[in-house]
């Protein structure tokens, strides 16, 4: 019998638990609220099936348990109703996968007005690229990578002169502009992560991975690795900071291009962060 | 991983055409009593060690197109450069085949009581068998010979790691061979010999069919020809 | 399909096994040690997964106790953690539930329950083991070897696993850690032909496919499907072994190591993803299926009350087995690889929802006008439907590519799986234990333990992970051996954390108070008796219990009736054994 009330204390706690509980996800700074929706529409769903099967089973346990001189009913199936409970689940089930169709296939397709911007990973820090004046990002090799040029620019593509690199420091966007991340990796897996903006995408040695989003409210975020990589995984930490219009093009004045950073009299600064 | 969607594709078709025998849409509890009305859903009466191989070979068959889907994804990758077919192979081919078919003439004399026979195409499959891995070793070091080695290239890891997969499985079935040829020469073993002799030839037809179909995956045909598929399809 | 009934009066001759085909052991070594007898492999099996499955449980403390009190104890630095985390994945996973499932309970259930003497290939069966206990003896033998155990996570993803960043990875963990898979490997496949060949070609006289028990369809199911799958975990492993020893480059790209250029260069570490998970999604049905199995042949029994829709249910796993080998990119959704194929995996991973739906009402209505007797067994059986809905229902978050977009690699992604393939088959396994240990051994496991058992470890095991998925909801990533200062993270959440490890104490210390009992009552449990639960499947029909080495007498039952038949109206008890001839009952019978 104590099993009956644990199994109702276990649906009636479960919800509750959902209901109360403080531990929720963070205020949302991207265009992604669709992705919330559909975890709604989900966590609606689901919560009412496994609500409907336990209580069920509760009921069936509470009516049916053994008594002596009870006897089973002897029923070997029910075509009708098992029909009619799968027809009621593959509509359930296509209530949360075509929402979440549509909303992949927004994600999967990039606005043309997206700006790029490059984020490197390696053990264990964030290093960013942004295009510059020409709008395009040179071309990159994880095979020239040394100290003198940490995210491996190719030092003759005239599209990478201008490219800013901003090696083991913030990361700044601008707010309402959609970007496109492109992601690469010059060592391991590495997983680009803001819990704010909702996306995250594998960075890949050997190939270039990405997603875009729109930042929708200025203010600091922490970049987390999401994909193992090495014993200082968790410690892998950045920031991102969205800024208004103002203050992103402050920031961006203050940065260095590629070709500055490789003229010979700026080679002592870039050790100097290394390590 | 087309490759092995496609080997899994026949092999559930066989399942299915075999589970579209068995009745799953008979309603058990009705019908208590013997089945002597459906033979056909009693266990069957072909020999567990030939059932046996055979869902052993569907997953040797697994196996190698993993590899062969292995081998597809990595080719698209830029550093592919494709190594030349050593000649010898085509020889190695040959051998082989001489090995299906003296096991098949083992199988023909085995059921026709012919002894000698049976020895004779048992030691010939084995000796040709050796004869075929010695040719392996052959083209490896031809190949080595010739600066091919193995981590110089993804083709070349492949064609090492591929080949030696393929004679380790050759290598287990001479040991198989080595107790059935053992059998032949026992007199009193002779009712069990028939059977063991079948399995061995059933084996050596299987690598063979593999081979070929490594061969041609790795001289490059394969890969025209998928390129011819895709073609179609789209 | 026409529904013939067949012959029901004719007498069918029993099948007689010929003695020389039987082996017999002949001293006490080939008897209990290098035996050939199915039953006594299973327990060897079984005691080896347990005895691993012991040193899992003791890592996911030290797991729990870095976790929930980041910082207190020293000796588990970052390495320690992710080698602590990646043996207790792989163990569980692997070592544990494949082999229990199918070594343990497939080498005991399969001959008893479909009628043959012993599986088909008793040497090869034998072999099976000791190949899986050299496999688990060097999985062991990692933990001392120089640089300990390899910490690549139990998904040994490259670059990583095999680079210096990485415990292990360099040393001998991850050597270790390969080689003990390929002989894992290679000892399920042996083992695998026993149990799929015994079921096409050993059962007995009038057992047909449709008469089987749902623990056979299950664990038929899930060894074909293993069978199919593993050689996609052999080729990764064996690819990974050469890039890491010798220097091949087939998932390993340009990279660079601590400011120097690596040897490798072009490889692919997706390529390496789509072979694990092409063996890593079915692996999850290959631990479900026999569960569902199992739980299915438990519900009804307890019920006493045959399974409802028992066609449904074998489709349903039939299903299940096919689909389950078209879905394992959705393992890959942030991988990087190509976004169209989001699309194609999420639909065919929301599609396998369905039939797995139909299991769970068809158990659900199995319990309706049942006549429930609350065993131990049956609690665990219960328990399973719960933890199993749960972590079903949240695997539909996952599965739906967008929102496993935010979710993947996040501490839902963890709730999520080891409530569905961690929980709940470990609880059916409890259940069958409780249910089968009678059979096995002659007695009873001690009820009152049995009990506190159940009530610790459902409890326990749905508070760790039913708040757990609020971390994942929140942020909180996967395989970080300290949250520290993580700015999502509230003072309640650190809380909620060291809740849960505590809570992972208790539902541990439960699992010795089960091992005690297991130990206990092979002396001092209560007699049983052939069939304490009165059931219809033959394991319950043999002349002996424990059942002799040859599993029947003389001659082999012949069935004559499906696994089913519980209180069928007219019959004076309320089962008929499956080798029950249906002369006294046929007319009784006529009316249904």
């Amino acid at each position: 019998m104590a099993i009956v009330l644990v199994l109702v204390l276990v649906v009636v706690g479960s919800v509750l638990f959902h209901l109360l509980s403080p531990w929720w996800w963070t205020p949302i700074a991207s265009n992604w609220s669709y992705i919330d929706d559909t975890i709604i529409i989900t966590f609606w769903i689901t919560g009412a099936v496994f609500s409907a099967v336990v209580l069920f089973m509760a009921y069936c346990v509470l009516r049916f348990r053994h008594r002596d001189g009870n006897r089973a009913a002897y029923e070997p199936e029910n075509r009708k109703l098992e029909s009619w409970l799968t027809i009621v689940t593959a509509v359930g089930v296509a209530a949360m996968l075509v929402p979440g169709l549509f909303v992949w296939s927004r994600f999967v397709t990039v606005p043309a007005d997206a700006t790029e911007v490059e984020v490197v990973g390696q053990q264990w820090q964030w290093n960013f690229r942004l295009p510059g004046k020409d709008g395009k990002l040179g071309r990159a090799d994880t095979r020239i990578v040394s100290v003198e040029n940490p995210l491996g620019l190719v030092p003759d593509d005239p599209a990478g002169q201008d490219d800013i690199v901003v090696e083991a420091a913030d990361l700044h966007l601008p707010v309402d502009k959609p970007v496109r991340i492109l992601l690469r990796s010059i060592d391991v897996l590495h997983d680009f992560y803001v819990p704010e903006f909702r996306a995250k995408m594998d960075m890949i040695p050997g190939s270039v991975t990405y997603f875009w989003f729109t930042p929708t409210r200025t203010g600091t975020f922490e970049i987390l690795c999401a994909e193992l990589c090495g014993q200082g995984h968790a410690f892998m930490r950045g920031v991102v900071m969205v800024d208004t219009q103002e203050d992103y093009l402050a920031w961006l004045g203050e940065q260095q291009t590629f070709a500055q950073l490789s003229a010979p009299a700026q080679t002592s600064s870039v050790e100097g962060k290394k390590d | 991983m087309s490759i092995v969607l496609v080997f899994l594709a026949v092999v559930a078709a066989i399942a299915a055409w075999w589970l579209s025998q068995q009745r799953l849409m008979a309603k058990p509890w009705l019908e208590q009593g013997s089945t002597a009305a459906f033979p056909r859903t009693e266990s069957g009466s072909m020999p567990a060690a030939k059932i046996g191989l055979g869902v052993f070979l569907a997953v040797v068959g697994c196996l190698f197109a993993l590899f062969a889907s292995a081998y597809f994804m990595r080719m698209g990758f830029p550093d592919w450069r494709a190594l030349p077919v050593p000649p010898t192979l085509w020889l190695n081919t040959g051998i082989l085949v001489l090995s299906s078919v003296a096991l098949q003439c083992a199988v023909f004399a085995a059921r026709n009581g012919q002894f000698d026979m049976v020895r004779l195409g048992l030691v010939t499959g084995g000796l040709t068998a050796l004869a075929f891995l010695a040719g392996q070793l052959v083209v490896w070091r031809q190949l080595v010979a010739e600066g091919y080695f193995l981590s110089s290239n993804p083709a070349n890891s492949f064609f090492y790691l591929i080949t030696a997969m393929h004679g380790l499985h050759i290598l287990g079935g001479l040991v198989a061979l080595g107790r059935t040829t053992a059998i032949a020469w026992r007199p009193e073993q002779r009712d069990r010999l028939t059977l063991s002799v079948e399995l061995c030839a059933i084996y050596w037809h299987f690598l063979l069919l593999v081979w070929l179909a490594i061969f041609a995956v790795l001289a490059g045909w394969a890969a025209g020809f998928i390129e011819i598929c895709r073609q179609l399809l789209t | 399909m026409v529904d013939v009934t067949p012959d029901a009066a004719s007498p069918v001759p029993p099948a007689e096994v010929a003695e020389v085909e039987l082996y017999h052991p002949h001293s006490w070594w080939t008897k209990y040690v290098f035996s050939q007898d199915a039953k006594v492999i299973a327990i060897q099996y079984s005691a080896t997964a347990l005895g691993i499955g012991f040193v899992a449980l003791v890592l996911s403390w030290l797991i729990r106790l870095q976790l929930g009190f980041p910082g207190t104890f020293d000796f588990i630095t970052p390495e320690a953690y992710y080698q602590f985390i990646t043996m207790h994945g792989m163990i569980m996973v692997i070592y544990l539930l494949t082999a229990l499932f199918l070594g343990g309970f497939g080498n005991y259930l399969i001959p008893l329950m479909v009628g043959a003497r012993d599986m088909v290939f008793p040497y090869v069966n034998m072999l099976s083991y000791w190949i899986y206990l050299l496999a688990v003896l060097v999985l062991v033998s990692s933990f001392f070897a120089p640089g300990g155990p390899t910490g690549a996570g139990w998904t040994l993803y490259p670059p990583q696993a095999i680079m210096t960043g990485t415990p292990g990875g360099q040393d001998w963990g991850i050597v270790l850690m390969l080689s003990s898979l390929i002989l894992f490997v290679i000892g399920f496949t042996m083992g695998g032909l026993n149990y799929v060949v015994t079921v096409l070609q050993g059962r007995t006289r009038g057992m047909t496919l449709m008469r089987l028990p749902l623990t056979v369809w299950g664990i038929f199911t899930a060894t074909v499907m293993a069978l199919l799958a593993f050689p996609a975990l052999f080729v990764a492993c064996v690819m990974m072994l050469l890039d890491r020893v010798l220097g091949t480059s087939f998932f390993m790209p340009a990279i660079i190591e601590m400011g120097e250029q690596l040897q490798h260069g072009g490889g692919s570490p997706i390529l390496f993803q789509h072979l694990f998970w092409f063996f890593g999604h079915p692996e999850v049905y290959i631990v479900a299926l026999p569960a569902f199995g199992i739980v299915s042949d438990l519900i009804s029994t307890h019920a006493r009350k045959n399974i409802f829709g028992y066609r449904m249910m074998v489709w349903a796993i039939v299903v299940i087995g096919a689909l389950s080998f078209v879905v394992w990119a959705h393992h890959m959704y942030v991988s990087g690889m190509h976004p169209y194929f989001g699309f194609f995996f999420a639909t065919t991973t929301l599609i396998i929802a369905i039939p797995t739906a139909i299991k769970v009402y068809n158990w659900v209505l199995t319990l309706w006008r049942g006549d429930i007797h609350l065993t131990v067994p049956m609690l665990f059986a219960l328990a399973f439907i719960v933890t199993f809905v749960n972590g079903g229902l949240t695997g539909l978050f996952l599965g739906n590519v967008v929102v496993d977009v935010p979710l993947s690699d996040t501490m839902f992604v963890v709730a999520h799986f080891h409530m569905v393939m961690g929980v709940a088959p470990i609880i059916v396994i409890f259940g069958a234990i409780y249910h089968w240990y009678p059979k096995i051994t002659g007695r009873m496991l001690n009820e009152a333990m049995g009990q506190f058992h159940f009530w610790v470890t459902f409890l326990g095991a749905y508070l760790i992970f039913f708040p757990m998925h609020y971390l994942g909801l929140m942020g909180v990533p996967r395989r970080y051996n300290e949250l520290g200062d993580m700015a999502l993270l509230s003072e309640s959440a650190h809380q909620l954390n060291a809740f849960i490890s505590i809570m992972a104490f208790i539902v541990g210390f439960a699992q010795l108070v089960f091992l005690f009992n297991l130990i206990w009552s092979i002396r001092h449990g209560r007699e049983a008796g052939g069939n304490p639960w009165r059931a219809t499947t033959l394991e319950w029909q043999t002349p002996q219990t424990p059942p002799a080495h040859g599993n029947f007498g003389k001659e082999l039952p012949v069935v004559y009736r499906w696994a089913y038949d519980y209180s069928v109206p007219g019959a004076k008890e309320d089962f008929i054994p499956q080798n029950e001839p249906p002369s006294a009952y046929a007319a009784s019978r006529g009316a249904v």
